[in-house]
């Protein structure tokens, strides 16, 4: 074992395209986070939604070989979550911060048990295969990191731009923004708060449900219990971290997955730090950013409160 | 509705829900919630080609047609009781606490730790001193979370969620390294828990042949002492005051900042407690998978329990019951215990939702009350 063959160039192409395709669940998770944040509306259930996502990906790509269908099929199970989410928090008004534990309980249920009902043994897909973009994937390095990916991951990256876009040049995202800062004004307008917070959960949760789909499809090509392993709670952090704005958010997903390939090469290369330690650092360094660089300045004013006519 | 005058009155109008005299309005509500949930299950178990009526019956007879399952549904209350009362505390502050889980790792590391290093102490000595570490241990981890919003307002949810990952790796750090049972190396399974703990730090059985032990009984006197300490004592008084309003409380001279943390290091106290009590107790050891979801778990006993710590026994042991009545019912018509999982997300869901009829209901009451 070289320990030193992380620092030689097929070393560093190797920790970082896979610090990029490992970012991509966090991408979906917390993009679409933060369009339903950007809403006032905090959905701690993302983890819940990712696992039913991952789930439901996998089944149908096992029982019929069609990856689009499962792509499919793991958007319309978000959509389907994100309105039980909608109808609990938006509706009936509930405590979010509860109400989406309470969705995350009901995802990591449900899908084991449909798990160990319909499969049973861990048992492995073919999802989607790498596809090397022609010209730019030829690029030494940067193609090699950036450009030999598969589908899910080039997609993860396009919704960043596509996210901002949304968010801050259409009318949709404009009222958005603000039935997330100020409900009330935004009612006296016309906006209906609740129509506006029903699309963007949903929009966050069928995002939230692609996310599962490319971990399943596209990382592990596999579905087993639990096998988010806790994304979708860093996705929820990776929204604070970024401020609610999609380009940071990415940022903050690289930083995030650079560390975690980081530490999966030690694992791999035996480096005498022992690797449990190193899979603390992430955590760690989101709760030291999250503690130094946290700003208010961007937070949706009426995050994580319920809107009721009359009440400020 | 009646807050016509100025918008301070808005906060404290919509808590409400936290009068407490009209108990049977309150127990009512939840226990609906819950029949609600377990129709949903019902209809799950149809939908798996089960017969729903045999596997709730296989549930109740799981817990009530023995002994042993009974005794096993008050081992697990046990747990979910001391997360609970945690729970009941920061609630109280409207600090949330997800952190259940690396809290009671913490705790039941620490109790492990402590009780194999200095294994000579009597027990007389030994048994208190451990639950003491491992309540500060978990009240540490509570600590963190707490001060970082206390004081540079973090989303206290987010830190604590993240202390359960750092709590679970150095767990598995450590019963990889340090703490691994010396005869599971010298067998050579390299087992992934502890040595087993010292005799005289364990805790007393209550009923022979059964794991029922002295651990249900501290947390119930717990849970009388955080009744007392929450209504009855000007710490537990201003705890409320932050969580119910925390603008009027600052106004008023309260330091909001410290009950927020104390408040918060409570809590992970209580669920480190927790952790303790799972390794002396039950397990006389640390095993992987120490917490078994009770950090989770308890967050629903404490809000089916109206966030009361005596109502939280009940609620308590109604979990604990459904959690036993899980496993009988997987044996008795094959569909997985996740199913009960399920049900608990729901009832989750159900409870926190039906807390807007309570809040109209009791928006009524004051109305009516002042008209008299």
């Amino acid at each position: 074992m070289t320990e030193t063959s992380i620092f030689t160039l097929p070393g560093v192409i190797g920790v970082l395209s896979s610090a990029v395709r490992l970012a991509t669940p966090y991408l979906f998770a917390a993009v679409g986070e933060s369009i339903c944040q950007s809403s006032g509306v905090l959905n701690l259930g993302v983890d819940g939604i990712m696992l039913m996502g991952a789930y439901v990906a996998f089944v149908v790509t096992l029982f019929t070989g069609n990856v689009w269908l499962a792509v499919l099929a793991a958007m319309v199970v978000g959509l389907l979550m994100g309105l039980l989410m909608s109808v609990i928090s938006v509706t009936l008004r509930a405590e979010q911060g509860i109400s989406g534990i309470g969705l995350y309980m009901f995802g990591l249920g449900l899908s084991s048990l449909l798990f160990k009902v319909t499969v049973g043994t861990v048992k492995t897909v073919v999802g989607f295969q790498p596809i090397k973009i022609p010209v730019l994937g030829d690029i030494p390095v940067a193609g090699e990191i950036l450009f030999q990916q598969s589908l899910p991951v080039y997609a993860a990256f396009l919704l960043v731009p596509l996210a901002w876009w949304f968010l801050d040049r259409t009318t949709w995202g404009l009222k958005i923004k603000a039935v997330g800062h100020t409900p009330a004004a935004a009612d006296s307008l016309g906006v209906s708060v609740l129509r506006v917070r029903y699309v963007a959960v949903c929009l966050g949760a069928i995002l939230a449900g692609l996310a599962g789909a490319s971990l399943s499809l596209a990382m592990v090509n596999l579905f087993q219990e639990n096998v988010t392993a806790g994304m979708g709670f860093i996705a929820v952090a990776l929204v604070y971290f970024g401020g609610w704005r999609p380009v940071t958010i990415m940022a903050g997903a690289l930083l995030f997955s650079f560390m975690n390939a980081l530490q999966l090469w030690m694992q791999v290369l035996a480096v005498k730090i022992p690797s449990d330690l190193a899979v603390m650092l992430p955590y760690l360094l989101t709760i030291a950013v999250l503690a130094v660089a946290h700003s208010h300045e961007r937070e949706p004013m009426a995050l994580n409160r319920p809107f009721e006519r009359g009440e400020h | 509705m009646a807050s016509p005058d100025s918008p301070g009155t808005a906060q404290p109008h919509r808590r409400l829900t936290l009068d407490w005299k009209d108990v049977s309005f309150r127990v009512t509500l939840p226990l609906l919630a819950m029949l609600a949930a377990m129709l949903i299950g019902a209809g799950m178990l149809i939908l798996l080609k089960a017969n729903a009526l045999t596997a709730y019956g296989a549930m109740l007879a799981g817990v009530f047609g023995s002994v042993y399952g009974f005794t096993q549904s008050l081992v697990k209350a046990t747990p979910l009781l001391l997360v609970g009362l945690g729970i009941c505390i920061s609630f109280r502050a409207s600090v949330i606490n997800i952190g259940g889980e690396g809290q009671i790792i913490v705790g039941a590391l620490m109790a492990t730790w402590f009780s194999l290093t200095f294994r000579t102490w009597p027990g007389w000595l030994l048994l208190p001193s451990t639950m003491t570490m491992g309540f500060l241990a978990g009240a540490a981890w509570g600590f963190v979370p707490g001060i970082l919003k206390a004081r540079l307002s973090v989303n206290e949810i987010l830190t604590t969620i993240m202390m359960n990952a750092i709590g679970l790796q150095l767990m598995n750090l450590l019963l990889r390294g340090p703490l691994i049972d010396p005869d599971g190396v010298k067998a050579g399974t390299f087992l992934h828990q502890s040595e087993r703990l010292p005799e005289q730090v364990w805790l007393p059985r209550l009923v022979p042949q059964t794991s029922l032990h002295a651990g249900l009984i501290i947390a119930v006197l717990l849970a009388i002492a955080v009744y007392i300490f929450l209504w009855r004592t000007t710490i537990g008084y201003r705890i409320r005051a932050v969580g119910l309003n925390r603008e009027a409380s600052r106004y008023s001279g309260i330091n909001v900042p410290f009950y927020q943390t104390l408040s918060l290091t409570l809590s992970g106290g209580f669920a480190g407690l927790a952790g303790v009590v799972e390794v002396i107790g039950v397990q006389h050891r640390l095993l992987e998978g120490i917490t078994s979801g009770y950090g989770f778990s308890g967050i629903v006993a404490a809000l089916f329990g109206g966030l009361h710590p005596l109502g939280t026994i009940p609620a308590s042991w109604l979990f604990g019951s459904l959690l036993v009545g899980a496993d009988k019912m997987q044996r008795a018509v094959q569909v997985p215990s996740a199913l009960i999982d399920t049900v608990l997300g729901l009832i989750v869901m159900f409870v926190v939702g039906s807390a807007i009829l309570s809040r109209r209901w009791a928006n009524r009451r004051a109305v009516t009350t002042q008209g008299n």
